[in-house]
């Protein structure tokens, strides 16, 4: 089984003044994972930047670099892609250990470390976007019973948020700190994916935030509407067993044929699409349009 | 001298420096005992006295953040050095090297391959749980493999005469420059002792920082430029940054001072950029660069991080060294010394245990009230707790609270700190108090070199046993007692200059200083312009004879919106003077005066600096409530006459670079819009008729004096235009400083290839031919001489108006750059 995507991710930056001097970090390729594989790429940027430099971050994403160091009023940059998805094996998640087990397996305790726990390790604490409490603890009590299975715990976790949150773009903004989320019940698929992360890893388990892009079915009998979709996030949970097993909170699924991966770290920060740092500008809110078509 | 240990009580179970334990002075204390003892109570008075006027007059200070005033605290220093004697010394330098060694490749390892995490030797959770781990710098190998630069232990001494280490200062270690500030005023009131004593020198050790930046600094032929990085004048150990940066001769600057281009340091100054090759940072780890680091800074340095990765620059320390500073780290480095170099530590830690293994939290929970705990990481809001000092609910609270995230919390045994003498005044007597001691190692071509001192720092109170500058605590000069004499090489004269290196200006100054310094000069000038005009008025006002006169200057006042409008005299003079809701008040412009210098305390010089604290504090003394006016009028004569002397400073004691070439164009620009409005405004109002009014128009502009030499009589109207309108010899006629301004920008202009003012030299020209005679009584009749006035004051007010736009165009052409904000962005 597999599906292939044609997707458009534009970015259009309209500034009220003049902006001197840029420089954006871009996370809008994808990285190279085993059900996913991408047969074309393109990146087009307007006006040219000064200078590009297209590397690995410390992740292993893909990263470009943008410096603009000429007076500029406007900033586009547009990615395309064609990406092949392959179809993920089914889990028994009833084989996955207890969630107190890999917990203890994630602590230090003197020994050696295998690679694969020592990268499990990297994922496990707070970050820009996700600060570890115990609010988190409880809210996720009931999906953590003693003995549960790690990954049944989580998926109880993903249906919990999914059924008493309601999703909504106007609720949060990228900087809404997750107790307001917590509080207000509302967001969007970033917010909920730091919150997934947060209750993960106050209970002492890894888990990473992953940044990509999500199929969605137009209404019926309309056609696909260009630049419709957006970005979407979902989180990926470290199972000693099964590897890392990835949950969409937004949805209550696990990622499959859907989901196109761009690329993961702590949080939003590590993997945000464009970000960057400008001189002069004013205000600045860009436009974006994100378009995911199923090639046949 | 009455004996000086009379009320020393010995604490049984504690380690005194001073004293052995049958009560004897130690041998290395003997001769500054002695010496102590033969003087007497006055002199010992007169050296303290000494001390405490130097700490004042070099400006030494200390910002707490905790205080309400957000001031500047003079720094406290002990007359009596901390002395150690050369052989425990030795072993305790060799400690030190030994550690910083340990440390810089312990860092090599968590920013390359970690294998110390992989192997066990370190925990996961102290690295990754680390808000100054910084990701995004794992890969970047330094020049050298030099992580650390720059390093600082602090030590403890226990009872049984060991030092031990308290915690690991790695990232941007603070206190060097107090160190070498301490030694040059204490030596100075011992100097005999001083030399006899043969105490080992400070300056060799920041010979060394400087070599060893200068060495790795990645510049291929030009000799490197090297800054340091302040987070600015708000840092509580800010006057440090202005120290060290004038010892080392590097430019002192602010994140906004900075910016990158192609992946490339620059220091933004009046005449362009300039490659910078290292950064001795001040600055935090996670605010240096918002790009890619902590993205809320507003202080760092937009792509830093990518300059640093593709080698084009220098950073001491390394950016993400703050890891190490984590408590929880020091019981796990005795191990990892034996794994990377086959060594046992040579200077133990204080007991101390990371919560992070359940056994260990099972112990500290169980002896918490003997224990202090401490956060693992920076980023947690939980600040340090005696367990003694917590009641059993508060105990249960805290246990719950380690509970819950065993990692990151740290126990540790207290530490019973040494004692020292302080010297007191009052009683003439010495005692105990509890110290701790802050040493600093520097990374050299072969191997760490350490400071052959540090920083003491003593415990505020007889009981306290914790010592810390920010708690109120003091400080001591250490003094590491040599063998020999210390080689006499001076430390700043490392190397010959000959006529090829000679330098005649500073290439080096952030614009942002130029913009303060001219502001400082417009201030400065305000000031002294505001000062006059409101003791003319308040003169008159206390003399009360001269109504007239004193209705013609407050309406003079009014006019240049420097009286409120409403109210009654007395209350709008007041306002005027020391309003703080008056915009336009003298108090508030002192304020900005002061604001604007402290911007650019580093061109200053030490009496100058001082003269302006003095006049500040001064001006806040002030009594608002009941005022005395005759106290108020003696105010503005002492004001008037410290503005001169501040303005002698610029003319006598500034060198002539371009920071001093824009001050004094803020200087001129503002005295010839007060001078050019003020007559304008005066010919307008009802004095110019008046002899009172022309007499207190000639205190106004500082030419009375001249006056009565010249024409040896009242004040009249055409001789007095002349002198304040038209004469060229006169620094306060208008054509005197239109012409100066004038002359000035010209060169400014031609040197900066800027187009020249057009407008001001057709001014020049009408005013030059401005004919007195036409205002002769007789000749046209009363009518046309008011004409003329009326034009005369319209010319006078283009002038005024030309003056305040050629300031605008001068700041928008040299420092607009200066006010560009960065601001970050982001989209999904």
């Amino acid at each position: 089984m597999s599906a292939h995507y044609q997707i458009f991710h534009d970015t259009h930056y309209h500034y009220d003044s003049p902006v001197s001097l840029a420089q954006q970090l871009a996370h809008l390729w994808p990285r190279a994972c085993v059900w996913q594989r991408c047969t074309d790429q393109q990146l087009q940027i307007s006006p040219d930047p000064t200078s590009r430099r297209d590397e690995l971050d410390v992740f292993g994403n893909p990263l470009t670099r943008l410096a603009f160091e000429r007076p500029h009023d406007e900033l586009l940059v547009n990615a395309s892609l064609t990406v092949e998805v392959v179809g993920r094996p089914l889990l028994d998640f009833n084989q996955s250990p207890a969630w107190e087990e890999t917990c203890n397996a994630l602590t230090y305790s003197s020994q050696p470390l295998s690679p694969e726990l020592l990268e499990a390790c990297r994922y496990r604490f707070e970050s820009p976007y996700v600060h570890l409490k115990r609010n988190f603890v409880e809210f996720s009590e009931s999906c953590f019973p003693p003995g549960r299975p790690l990954l049944l715990g989580v998926q109880a976790l993903m249906e919990k948020i999914f059924s008493e949150f309601t999703f909504d773009a106007e609720a949060t903004q990228v900087a809404t700190p997750l107790v307001e989320v917590l509080e207000s019940r509302r967001g969007v698929c970033q917010d909920f994916a730091h919150l997934m992360l947060a209750c993960v890893r106050s209970r002492g388990l890894a888990a990473r935030y992953i940044s990509g892009y999500l199929l969605t079915q137009p209404p019926p009998g309309q056609p696909r509407l260009i630049g419709a979709d957006a970005s979407h996030a979902w989180v990926s949970v470290f199972c000693p067993v099964l590897g890392w097993v990835d949950f969409d909170p937004t949805n209550n699924v696990q990622p499959a044929l859907e989901h196109i991966t761009l690329a993961w770290g702590r949080d939003f920060s590590d993997v945000s699409p464009l970000r960057g740092v400008i001189l002069g500008g004013g205000s600045h809110d860009p436009e974006v349009q994100v378009t995911v078509m199923p090639l046949e | 001298m009455p004996d000086l240990l009379d009320r020393y009580p010995l604490t049984a179970g504690t380690y005194h420096e001073l004293l052995d334990d049958s009560g004897a002075v130690r041998p290395h204390w003997r001769r500054l005992f002695d010496q102590l003892q033969r003087s007497t109570p006055t002199q010992l008075v007169q050296r303290q006295a000494l001390l405490t006027r130097q700490i004042q007059e070099n400006g030494v200070t200390y910002n707490v953040y905790a205080d309400p005033k957000g001031a500047d605290r003079p720094w406290e220093l002990d007359l009596l050095p901390h002395v150690i004697a050369a052989d425990e010394w030795e072993q305790l330098s060799a400690g030190i090297a030994q550690r910083a060694r340990l440390l810089n490749a312990v860092l090599a390892d968590l920013y390359g391959p970690q294998r110390l995490i992989a192997e066990g030797l370190l925990p996961a959770e102290l690295v990754f749980g680390h808000n100054n781990f910084l990701w995004p710098c794992q890969g970047i190998a330094p020049p050298d493999g030099a992580f650390l630069h720059l390093y600082a232990v602090d030590l403890a001494r226990t009872p049984d005469g060991r030092w031990w280490v308290t915690a690991d200062r790695t990232q941007a270690p603070s206190g060097a420059g107090y160190a070498l500030e301490n030694r040059t005023i204490v030596s100075r009131a011992f100097p005999e002792l001083y030399r006899d004593l043969k105490v080992q020198h400070l300056a060799g050790f920041f010979r060394t920082l400087q070599e060893t930046l200068a060495r790795q600094a990645p510049s291929s032929d030009e000799a490197p430029l090297v800054v340091l990085l302040t987070p600015g004048r708000f840092n509580e150990s800010y006057f440090e940054h202005l120290y060290l940066a004038r010892q080392l001769g590097y430019p002192l600057v602010e994140g906004g001072d900075l910016t990158v281009r192609d992946a490339t340091v620059y220091l933004k100054t009046l005449s362009g950029l300039r490659r910078v090759h290292a950064i001795m940072r001040r600055l935090d780890d996670d605010f240096c660069d918002p790009l890619e680091l902590r993205t809320d800074s507003a202080l760092g340095v937009p792509g830093l991080l990518e300059a640093v990765r593709q080698g084009r620059v220098l950073v001491a320390n390394a950016l993400g060294s703050g890891v190490l500073e984590s408590p929880g780290l020091l019981g796990f480095l005795p191990k990892i010394n034996q794994y990377l170099f086959g060594e046992e530590l040579i200077l133990p830690s204080i007991a101390t245990w990371w919560c992070g293994e359940a056994p260990v939290l099972a112990q500290a929970l169980e002896k918490l009230p003997e224990l202090l705990i401490k956060p693992a990481f920076p980023s947690q809001s939980f600040a340090p707790v005696f367990g003694r000092d917590l009641s059993e609910k508060q105990r249960q609270v805290l246990a719950e609270r380690m509970q819950a995230r065993p990692y990151a919390y740290v126990a540790q045994e207290l530490a019973q700190l040494s004692q020292a003498p302080i010297w007191q005044a009052e009683g003439g007597q010495l005692q105990p108090r509890a110290i701790g001691m802050r040493v600093y190692a520097v990374a050299s071509r072969d191997g760490y070199r350490v400071l052959p001192g540090g920083l003491t720092r003593v415990a505020a109170d007889a009981d306290a046993e914790v010592v810390s500058m920010q708690r109120g605590g003091a400080s001591k000069d250490t003094w590491v007692l040599g063998d020999r004499p210390p080689s006499g090489e001076q430390w700043k004269a490392q190397r010959n200059i000959g006529v090829h290196d000679l330098v005649r200006r500073d290439p080096y100054l952030p614009s942002r200083v130029v913009e303060n310094l001219f502001w400082f000069g417009r201030y400065c000038e305000r000031c002294d312009d505001s000062a006059r005009l409101l003791r003319i008025m308040l003169a008159r006002y206390v003399d009360g004879d001269d109504p007239q006169a004193l209705k013609a200057a407050v309406d003079l006042g009014e006019r240049l919106n420097l009286l409120p409008e409403e109210g009654e005299l007395p209350e709008r003079l007041l306002a005027a003077l020391l309003g703080d809701d008056w915009p336009f008040s003298l108090r508030s412009n002192l304020q900005r005066l002061q604001w604007a210098a402290s911007q650019v305390r580093g061109k200053l010089s030490r009496e100058n600096w001082q003269a302006l604290v003095e006049l500040q504090r001064e001006a806040m003394e002030l009594e608002t409530e009941e005022p005395d006016f005759g106290e108020l009028l003696d105010f503005l004569n002492r004001l008037v006459m410290s503005l001169a002397a501040l303005s002698g400073f610029a003319l006598d004691d500034m060198t002539r670079d371009e920071g001093w070439r824009f001050l004094m164009i803020g200087r001129r620009i503002e005295r010839l819009q007060f001078l050019s409005g003020s007559l304008a405004a005066f010919l307008r109002g009802a004095g110019a008729f008046d002899q009172a009014g022309l007499e207190w128009l000639l205190e106004l502009g500082n030419s009375s004096i001249t006056y009565r030499s010249r024409y040896l009589a009242v004040a009249q109207l055409i001789p007095v235009l002349d002198l304040l309108l038209l004469d060229e010899q006169n620094p306060h006629a208008v054509l005197f400083q239109l012409k100066l301004v004038t002359r000035t920008l010209k060169r400014l202009n031609d040197d900066f290839g800027a187009p020249r003012e057009t407008g001001l030299p057709q001014l020049v020209d009408r005013l030059a031919r401005f004919d007195l005679g036409c205002l002769e009584n007789p000749l046209f009749g009363e009518a046309s001489v008011r004409a003329a006035i009326e034009g005369l004051a319209d010319l006078l007010q283009e002038i005024a108006d030309a003056s305040g736009q050629v300031s605008d165009r001068l700041a928008l052409r040299h420092f607009a750059h200066v006010d560009d904000v960065s601001q970050r962005t982001v989209s999904v």
